[in-house]
Formats: structure tokens, C-alpha cells, sequence
């Protein structure tokens, strides 16, 4: 049981790249923390570097109470699971779940109980004498999950431990970790690129880009008011439609006065209408292409050429494509002309360089 | 699919094998059938007279005390040369593994000495220990070490086992580098943070996931120190002081080109031959295996 506060950590390398640069999270006690970002964004560094596998060259880990920075990994009271699993192959699955303890010094009675213990929340009773190798994919993952909750540690560390799996096991395993983790209620930092992974299981969320920290805050609160560009086109799928407009643009759409900025809107936020509601957008669109995908239908379409009022910010979406969100059911033939609306609550406004959120 | 090759004249694929053919038969089995022969033969001292005796020169040899002593003196000396030359290099690989400066550079020099020849590798430590000439043995003088491997038969074998196992460590080094490296890095982490100190995390996980490399190496070092210390011992010793570092290998080239005695080397040499094809059959039959832990 412990919180975890980092202070201003940065991590920079000898060769004088800058892989994190200056973060501040605050993770209380049995919260479930996510880090989340596109690989390279520094996630799996800082992660590291709470495990004390990195060393930290500037800021502060405060593990309950404690600066760590100088701690070893096996004192600061830590479990991990690798993305690779990293189980002992020369173990046994009892074994391996044993080890942690037996360096302990711990009494081979209660290593026995804990052991029994984690297989049975686990499953893996009948698997405890055989060997990683003669396991599946799923099964070394429950190994490497019991591994870590014998120690009973104040923080389970975890590093993308589902990125391994298949889908159908990749949604099994992350309710079971999330389930887990209510029950132990022990603190939990968790990396992952995977934005749905990170918006079901975070209590907490760190969005990171660039060795930095873009957002953090309730998943849900972050969906609804990304901070910034990246986080609106990062979290959900499929990313919000991101627009450049001029002042004036803004001016005589959205009534905003101001500078230049960016207009954002969700594929979910569109309806297809031939009214424009009230301080709301309105787009005229013809339809390039359709993803049905049962449930619902992505419709892709492109801004008339007239119409090319709002330009897509280079990088974020092709030019003129606009994602829209539609139940299963409905989905107009391909070269219609369609028209579609958001109203004014579902629009989003960041400055002209993204990095900011207007509220409007 | 199978890959097969269709020739017109049924003479060409038996032309293309033949100068392959020739040469093991011409250079390998040839001279062993001569050991066979020879092994089975008595000559006089002048080599005028002949006589087929049957397994006279082995029951001579399995007589002879000396004999005997050779057999053990190889296996002390091929453990010793393997012991001596795994710790070392299982102790530079682990040290080189470490994401160092300049890492490259000094696994490159830790390769080098194994492009050394075995002659070479016993005339460059007999200059460092020579007792008049060499520079360390004037150390070894000045700290109380009566040092003389000329005389003392006991230094000339451990000089021997020095300078064998120094040969072989580059080779080992290789071997357990690749080894190491093979081993994901995450499992020394999640060692790490089950607590386990960097001693304890050495002999439970490192040794144990390297044990397939370190058989294959056992036997890869016992057939070096059997066959190939040859070179080493005739620069450096000569077999002596006395008979105290000759091998089974230095035997049959001493008693049978220096002592004459040609029938009773042909005898050894198959014996040697018997062995190595022992070592060779426990080495494939273990090697072949794929996961030993």
C-alpha cells in the first residue's frame, strides 16, 4: 500500500538524448495508474526507471514516502510483468513464483501457502510443476501475474502485458488484471500503447508524447476535454477530426473570437442532417468510402472542393477526409453527397500550434 | 520437396565426389589402416627385421606402468586445461556482457589469442616463465616461489595447463558471450527485482540458463586438451622434466619418433583413435539435443 509520486523526472541519456523530460504524476494509494502514448513516447523508460532498472538523472520517485532514486530494485518494494513475460526457464511455474520469496528469506511453509495460494486465484494449480516452455501464451502470463502478487508488493509495475496475446485473450486478461487489481487494491502503474487498454483500466491516466507529459486525469474526463491535439487525436478510435481554421473562419463559424486554431470534432459527434443546429458546424461531404463494422459504420468522407473552408491540419488527417460515426444500420452509397452537423458542445478548439485547449 | 540433381553420364557424379574421396582416403584412412598394421608389428631397433606379433604391443602397453600414468596425467591435465579456461572465460563473458564503453574493442582483443598458434602460444609463455629468462619469474623468484619448470615436474604441468587453457579461453569467451546474449535481458531484471543479489542471481539463473553451453564447451575443451596441446608441450617441455608432462598424444610421437619404437606408438595411436571417436559420439549425442535445463 503506497502512493507513488514522481517529481519532475527526467531521464537523459549519455549520448545526450533527452528521453523524459520533466514529469509529474501523482498516483495515490490502490490507484490504477496508465501510461499511454505511441512507442518511443518515453512510457516504458519511466517505468523502468520507477522499477529502478533506469537510472534517474534529474527529479524525484517517491515510493510511499520514500525517495528511491538511489534504491535498489529489490528494495523498493516493487513487482513487475515484462512484456516478454521474463519467466525463469529453467523454473518450474511454482518455482519461479517461489523465487522472489526464497531470496526473501522467507520460510519455505509460508512460500508454499502463498504460492498455492496465487495458482488458485490464478489457475494454475495443475500447471505448478511444469515448465514456462510447456506453457501457453496465456498461461506464462498468468505466471508472470502471480509472480508478482506472492511478494504482496506496495506496486505492481506493468510493462504492455498483454501486447503478447491474442485479441480474445487480450480482453479476458485485461478484465482479470483490472479485477485483480480492485481486489488487492494495491497501487499499479501500467504502460501500454494501446489507447482502449489504457481508457478501460485507468483509474488514472498519463497520456505521454515526446519524453513528456500531455494530459493526466480520469479517462473519461480526458476523452471529453483532450488538453491538446495529440491527446484528442491519440485517445479514441477513430481519432477526432482535426481541422485548421482561420480567425475569421472561427469567427463567422463558431462565433469565437481570437487567433487562427484548430477545430475538433469526434467521428461519434457528427449526425447526418440537413439542419445546422444552433452555433453548431455544419459539412457538406461526399462519401469515399465505408467500413462497416457491425455495430456501427465508418463513413470516410471528403469536403467538397467550394467547401474548402476548413483544411485538415498536415499530418493529422489527409486533406479533406472527415471520419464520421454512424450506427450499423444506416450507410449511404459510396459518391453520395451527404451533409453532416455537430452541435456546439461537441466542438473542441485548440490553438493554432495544438498545444492548447480553448474553451470556447 | 526433395532437391535432386539428374546428370547424364552416370560417371560424373562419381568424377565430382573422387577428389574428396581421394583426399580422405589418401590422408585419413590410409594412414590409419597403416596404425592398424603397424600396431599389429615388432621391428628391431634398425627397422631390418619385421614380425607380426598380434596384440603383443598392446598387452606390452596395458603392462606398462608408464603407460598408465601418461592415461592419467592427460585426464588431470585435459580437466585442469577445461576447468582452468571455462571459469576464466565464463568470468570475462559475464564482466563483457555489461553495457560498457568501448565494448567492442575489448571483446574483439579478448578474441585474438585463439588466431595463435599452439607452438607460438608455448614459446610466448615459456619467455615469460623461463627460469633465467623469463620476466615473471623473476616475480615469482622475488616473492619466495622457488621456481624452476625445468626441474620441478609439478610447475612444468601447471605452466603446461596455463598456457593450454589461456589458448582456449578466447574460444570460450565466444561461447558464453553468445550465450549470455541470448538470454533475454528481462530476466536478469526480474531477477533483480525478486531480490536476488548480483552472486545468487549468477548461480541460479545465469549458470542454469547457460549449462547447455557450458557441457558443449566441456567436451569441445577435453578433445582440445587431449589432441591439440601437442605444440604447446614439444616448444614448451619436451615432455619433461623427466616424463612429467607427457600426455598420450606427446607418448606416441616420443616413443614412436624418438624411441623407435613404432609398433608400440601405432598401438597407442589407435587407442587414441578409439577415444576420440568416443568423445565425438558423446558430443554429438548431447550437443544435438536441443534444450538441456
Amino acid at each position: 500500500m503506497a502512493n507513488v509520486t514522481l517529481r519532475n523526472v527526467r531521464k537523459t541519456y549519455p549520448g545526450g538524448f533527452e528521453a523524459i523530460k520533466g514529469v509529474n504524476v501523482d498516483v495515490a494509494d490502490g490507484q490504477f495508474c496508465v501510461l499511454v502514448g505511441p512507442s518511443g513516447c518515453g512510457k516504458s523508460t519511466l517505468l523502468r526507471m520507477v522499477a529502478g532498472l533506469e537510472t534517474v538523472t534529474g527529479g524525484e520517485i517517491d515510493i510511499g514516502g520514500r525517495i528511491v532514486n538511489q534504491v535498489e530494485p529489490a528494495d523498493r518494494d516493487i513487482a513487475m510483468v515484462f512484456q516478454n513475460y521474463a519467466l525463469y526457464p529453467h523454473m518450474s511455474v511454482f518455482n519461479n513464483m517461489a523465487y522472489g520469496l526464497r531470496n526473501r528469506g522467507m520460510k519455505e511453509a509460508e512460500v508454499k501457502t502463498r504460492v498455492d495460494e496465487a495458482a488458485r486465484v490464478l489457475e494454475l494449480t495443475p500447471m505448478l510443476e511444469r515448465k514456462p516452455r510447456q506453457l501457453s501464451g496465456g498461461q506464462r502470463q498468468r505466471v508472470a501475474m502471480g509472480r508478482a502478487i506472492v511478494r504482496q508488493p506496495k506496486v505492481f509495475l506493468f510493462d504492455e502485458p498483454l501486447s503478447n496475446l491474442d485479441a480474445k485473450l487480450r480482453i479476458a486478461m485485461r478484465v482479470e488484471i483490472r479485477k485483480l487489481q480492485r481486489r488487492l487494491n494495491t497501487t499499479s502503474i501500467y504502460v501500454t500503447h494501446d489507447q482502449l487498454e489504457a481508457m478501460t483500466l485507468a483509474d488514472i491516466l498519463v497520456v505521454m508524447n515526446g519524453g513528456q507529459v500531455e494530459q493526466v486525469g480520469n479517462p473519461l474526463a480526458i476523452y471529453e476535454k483532450p488538453a491538446t491535439t495529440f491527446v484528442a487525436s491519440f485517445i479514441g478510435a477513430p481519432p477526432m477530426n482535426l481541422m485548421s481554421m482561420r480567425a475569421d473562419e472561427i469567427k463567422s463559424q463558431i462565433g469565437n473570437s481570437g487567433d487562427a486554431g484548430i477545430l475538433g470534432i469526434r467521428p461519434e459527434d457528427f449526425v447526418i442532417t440537413d439542419q445546422t443546429p444552433v452555433g453548431g458546424v455544419a459539412l457538406p461531404l461526399t462519401v469515399e468510402a465505408i467500413e462497416r463494422v457491425g455495430a456501427e459504420t465508418f463513413v470516410y468522407g471528403s469536403r467538397a472542393q467550394d467547401e474548402q473552408r476548413v483544411a485538415a491540419t498536415p499530418g493529422e488527417l489527409p486533406p479533406g477526409e472527415v471520419i464520421v460515426r454512424i450506427p450499423g444500420s444506416e450507410a449511404p452509397p459510396i459518391g453520395q453527397k451527404i451533409r453532416v452537423a455537430a452541435l456546439r458542445q461537441k466542438l473542441h478548439l485548440f490553438s493554432g500550434d495544438g498545444r492548447t485547449r480553448i474553451e470556447a | 520437396m526433395q532437391k535432386q540433381a539428374i546428370f547424364q553420364s552416370r560417371l560424373l557424379p562419381y568424377a565430382l565426389v573422387a577428389p574428396q574421396l581421394a583426399i580422405v582416403l589418401i590422408f585419413f584412412y590410409w594412414p590409419a589402416l597403416q596404425a592398424v598394421i603397424q600396431s599389429f608389428l615388432l621391428q628391431d631397433a634398425f627397422g631390418l627385421s619385421t614380425s607380426f606379433v598380434w596384440f603383443e604391443n598392446y598387452v606390452d602397453l596395458f603392462r606398462d606402468a608408464a603407460y598408465f600414468e601418461a592415461v592419467v596425467r592427460t585426464f588431470v591435465f585435459s580437466f585442469a586445461i577445461a576447468a582452468t579456461s571455462l571459469s576464466f572465460a565464463l568470468l570475462l563473458a559475464v564482466m563483457a556482457d555489461k553495457p560498457l564503453r568501448g565494448s567492442m574493442l575489448y571483446r574483439t582483443l579478448l578474441i585474438w589469442p585463439y588466431a595463435v598458434a599452439p607452438p607460438v602460444v608455448g614459446v610466448l609463455w615459456i619467455f615469460m616463465l623461463h627460469p633465467s629468462l623469463g620476466v615473471l619469474s623473476r616475480y615469482l623468484r622475488n616473492m619466495g616461489i622457488d621456481w624452476n619448470p625445468l626441474l620441478n615436474g609439478d610447475q612444468a604441468a601447471s605452466l603446461i595447463i596455463l598456457a593450454a587453457a589461456w589458448k582456449q579461453i578466447s574460444y570460450n569467451f565466444l561461447f558464453f558471450l553468445a550465450g549470455l546474449q541470448a538470454i533475454p535481458k528481462s530476466v536478469f531484471e526480474a531477477a533483480a527485482i525478486d531480490g536476488a543479489r548480483p552472486m545468487r542471481r549468477f548461480w541460479t539463473v545465469t549458470f542454469p540458463l547457460l549449462s547447455p553451453t557450458i557441457f558443449f564447451l566441456l567436451v569441445v575443451n577435453i578433445v582440445y586438451a587431449f589432441f591439440d596441446t601437442f605444440g604447446i608441450i614439444d616448444t614448451m617441455t619436451r615432455g619433461g622434466p623427466g616424463t612429467s608432462t607427457v600426455t598420450l598424444v606427446y607418448k606416441v610421437y616420443s616413443d614412436g619418433l624418438l624411441g623407435g619404437n613404432l609398433g608400440s606408438s601405432a598401438a597407442q595411436s589407435v587407442i587414441l583413435m578409439v577415444m576420440v571417436i568416443v568423445l565425438t559420439g558423446i558430443q554429438f549425442r548431447f550437443v544435438e539435443r536441443k534444450v538441456t535445463y
